[in-house]
């Protein structure tokens, strides 16, 4: 069963150096991280010490509040170091990998014959739970949540983001596997998978409801897509997963091994080979892409793991993030800008924007972009109205409900919907801005509080 | 312009905290971030960001202020030849409103950017630039002669009052241009009625200069005497001749602009031409602005079929382009601070705002201007519209949650 929904709302940011759709296999990383801030929520209990040797799928660190949590190394080899910031709150825990990988053999478990709990356990003690994220408050889900059902979202839409036909190319037979598993897991809304109306990938996948999702970003986020298939009531827990990690899951069941691989999109302006990588999760970006010592502009380069609208700053000899299916290389953007050649005043041609005072809407749309990570404008109070709305897809009124967490306000946030959304829904929002307003960050933490709240 | 930064970042210490002028910090600020939009970068969330910030968005309400800033100081030249009959040329008219005009600017500039700076110095924030709006908004709905002290004032009242004790930029409850106008009527009534429309009128009446039947009063004016009044009687039949084709007000001199009245008001086409421009840029909300000319058009309508008085049987057209009707609508009823913020609420904010105009315009003779009172009215309400519309929203998810 498949139904189409249509989205009007959003924009599609049209980057230079979008991945080729070709991949290739990168060379094994010499070393690995797990970064325990990448699982929001968690709290870390190491099992390892520098210096121990594991192997792929051996558990490094667990889940203090939920002991069954296991977190797996990716590769196998020696704890090299454990990078552990202030408070001494746990960074990074970096594995140097052996020149042979071997796995920890988990065994294989046929689908059809296991129940529930058969499967939930032996994707905690594998290391494979905590690619699970659950809504409300976009944290790292709970295996003891009966999750209402799970929502996998099979493309994404954002600028420069992987391909999921590319990524998942060959391995269908995992992924269903994957999706048989879930519909175990998931409660009586079942597995609902949405993709690219375009896109016919994945249009044989079986025992899921389908949803063929058309328009602009942010279709492709999953937030988005519950909202418009199923929405989320108060009360209401729904995991989601990456289209990825569903064909490693189904890959660990069918061959009992943990491999978090990864098919990562590698773009941006500074690029010099934009296309998509093979290699594994917490692989150092060393390893992946080529980071130049210098951008066009003169200026250093940044290093996204993840989105340019949503992932993380890393530094060059920084790893992939857990979540992150996507490295973009774009220049900074230090130059001040002159009012009238560059600045606020200029035509502005050379510059995307969202606002039609630019001339950009007059562009032909297959231009594509090549922009640095200037701020465009200092942070002001709210004053334009109507911006927010023209990018959020959702029945929500986002600018209220923004209002509603600065002022910690938590009946309001309740009321207004916050239970739906996660930062990354709000990315466009805050791209495109008038009054710079760090909308993610302030979103993030109106669901901190209110999980604390909520204890 | 490398080299005029480096002046800049040259003098940029003796600013900063420790150094001889930090006082002046936010004057300094907003000179340099007004010429270069700084190198600031993004750290985490969005690494990539528009190029739109709020001193384009301003500026841009400015451009489309500009043809009704230009035709109004011609007219003003226009009405005051026109007022002693004499003909001039193109540049004496200008020259004639410009002697008003500038003066007007500065002063509501001069006094408005020393409040804000003083206050943005004292909370520590740069300089929000919602001023620059209203700084160049306040003159052009002004009365040709209205003395300049009173413009002093009520820019302080405004900006002040009406701004800064709410928290700033972002934070007013009503329109700061709007404000400053509706001090002015009601701390000044003597002065701010009568013979403040055309430039020196008392004076040329005093004189012996004026030509036959000038008075100086606007349109409203002639519409309100005819309120009370039978209209079958020869006065009022007088004044409606006025707004038929050939006479003073007919509608082509109003969409022209070319009668007395506030300095920007006059003219629809320059008005309509700045709409033009916040529309396409995005910046002014068409939501508000065709709901607004909606709701002016209907109440004139529900007016017309009543026709209790003379101006009731004014036609609906008419009564828009007469006033500030079209002012209030473009730039006014726009302001998003002071509108409702949610897109069903702009729609019902507008529609109110346009038939409120009509509405006091016609039942209270003795305070003609009803665009100024409706869109202060509506500001007050557009939190309340607002909290409906939310409500709603919110409703309908608590009724989703009623149907698991």
């Amino acid at each position: 069963m498949s139904r189409i929904q249509r989205i009007k709302k959003g924009a599609d940011i049209r980057l230079e150096g979008r991945p080729a759709d070709t991949v290739s296999k990168a060379p094994s990383a010499q070393i690995y991280a797990v970064k325990p801030p990448d699982f929001l929520g968690v709290i870390t209990k190491l099992t390892v010490r520098q210096g121990d040797s594991v192997k792929a799928g051996s558990t490094l660190f667990y889940d203090k509040k939920k002991p069954s949590v296991k977190y797996a190394s990716p590769v196998a080899g020696t704890i090299k170091d454990i990078v552990r910031g202030a408070k001494r709150r746990i960074l990074a825990i970096e594995i140097e990998a052996d020149s042979e990988n071997s796995y920890v053999d988990f065994g294989v478990l046929d689908v059809s014959a296991s129940n529930r709990d058969q499967i939930l356990s032996r994707l905690l003690e594998s290391g494979m739970f905590p690619f699970f994220r659950q809504r409300p408050f976009d944290v790292a889900a709970n295996p003891e949540d009966h999750p209402r059902s799970i929502h996998i979202s099979a493309f994404d839409s954002s600028p420069l983001a992987a391909s999921a036909s590319v990524a998942l190319d060959g391995r269908l037979a995992d992924f269903q596997q994957g999706i048989d598993a879930l519909a175990k897991l998931a409660g009586d809304g079942g597995v609902h998978l949405g993709l690219r109306r375009s896109d016919n990938a994945l249009a044989g996948v079986k025992n899921c409801q389908m949803t063929y999702f058309e328009g602009p970003h942010p279709s492709g986020n999953v937030g988005v897509q519950i909202h418009h298939t199923a929405p989320l009531s108060k009360g209401e827990v729904v995991w989601t997963i990456s289209p990825q990690d569903v064909a490693n899951l189904g890959g660990l069941l069918t061959s009992g091994k943990y491999i978090p691989s990864r098919v990562v999109a590698c773009g941006g302006s500074e690029c010099k080979d934009p296309q998509h990588v093979l290699t594994l999760s917490g692989a150092s970006i060393a390893s992946i892409i080529d980071v130049p010592s210098k951008a066009h502009n003169g200026h250093e380069v940044r290093v996204i793991s993840g989105s340019p609208l949503t992932g993380d700053q890393v530094s060059k000899d920084g790893f992939l993030g857990a979540h992150h299916f996507a490295i973009a290389l774009l220049p900074e953007g230090h130059d001040p800008k002159f009012l009238l050649t560059s600045g606020w005043l200029s035509l502005g041609l050379g510059r995307f924007s969202l606002s039609k005072s630019f001339l950009t809407w007059l562009m032909p749309k297959s231009k594509v972009w090549a922009l640095d990570t200037n701020m465009g404008g200092e942070e002001r109070a709210f004053v334009v109205s109507g911006q927010y709305e023209k990018v959020f897809p959702m029945d929500i009124h986002p600018v209220h409900l923004v209002k509603s967490i600065i002022v910690n306000d938590i009946d309001s946030m309740e009321k207004l919907g916050i239970y739906e959304v996660a930062p990354e829904d709000f990315a466009l929002c805050e791209y495109g801005c008038t009054s710079k307003i760090p909308v993610q960050k302030i979103v993030r933490e109106g669901l901190d509080n209110l999980r604390n709240e909520l204890g | 312009m490398k080299a005029l930064h480096k002046i800049i970042s040259s003098v940029k210490p003796h600013f900063e905290e420790g150094g001889k002028l930090a006082k002046f910090w936010v004057v300094f600020d907003s000179l340099e971030t007004f010429t270069f939009t700084p190198g600031h970068v993004t750290n985490n969330g969005s690494h990539i960001r528009d190029g739109i910030d709020l001193k384009r968005t301003m500026f841009l309400v400015i451009v489309a202020l500009l043809p009704a800033l230009l035709f109004g100081t011609w007219n003003i030249g226009d009405q005051y030849f026109s007022s002693i009959g004499e003909s001039a040329a193109l540049f004496e008219k200008m020259m004639v409103g410009a002697l008003k005009v500038i003066p007007l600017i500065v002063v509501s500039y001069g006094v408005g950017l020393g409040i804000e700076f003083f206050f943005a110095a004292k909370r520590g924030h740069g300089i929000n630039e919602g001023y620059l709006v209203s700084g160049m908004l306040i003159p052009l709905v002004m009365p040709v002669d209205v003395p300049l002290w009173m413009v002093a004032f009520a820019v302080a009242f405004a900006v002040i009052i009406g701004k800064e004790v709410f928290g700033g930029t972002g934070m007013n409850i009503v329109n700061i241009a709007l404000t400053s106008r509706a001090f002015l009527f009601f701390a000044y009534p003597k002065q701010m009625s009568g013979e403040i429309w055309i430039h020196d009128v008392a004076a040329s009446k005093g004189g012996g200069l004026l030509v036959d039947g000038t008075t100086g009063a606007t349109a409203l004016g002639y519409l309100a005497s005819t309120v009370g009044k039978v209209v079958d009687t020869p006065a009022v039949q007088g004044v409606m001749n006025m707004f038929a084709d050939g006479g003073m007000f007919s509608l082509h001199n109003c969409l022209l602009g070319t009668i007395p009245g506030s300095i920007g008001e006059t003219s629809v086409i320059a008005i309509l031409l700045g709409a033009v421009i916040l529309i396409v840029t995005g910046i002014g909300s068409l939501r508000i602005m065709g709901s607004f000319l909606v709701g002016g058009l209907v109440m004139g309508l529900i007016f017309n079929l009543l026709g209790l008085n003379g101006f009731m049987t004014l036609d609906p057209l008419h009564q828009i382009v007469i006033g500030g009707f079209m002012f209030g609508m473009v730039f006014m009823a726009t302001d998003p601070v002071t509108a409702a913020t949610t897109n069903t609420g702009k729609l019902i904010y507008g529609f109110l705002g346009g038939f409120f105009s009509i509405m006091i315009r016609v039942f209270n003779p003795a305070y003609p201007e009803g665009v100024m009172m409706a869109v202060l009215f509506m500001n007050v309400m557009a939190p309340m519209i607002d909290h409906y519309v939310l409500q709603a929203n919110i409703n309908r998810r608590q009724k989703r949650l009623q149907n698991i």
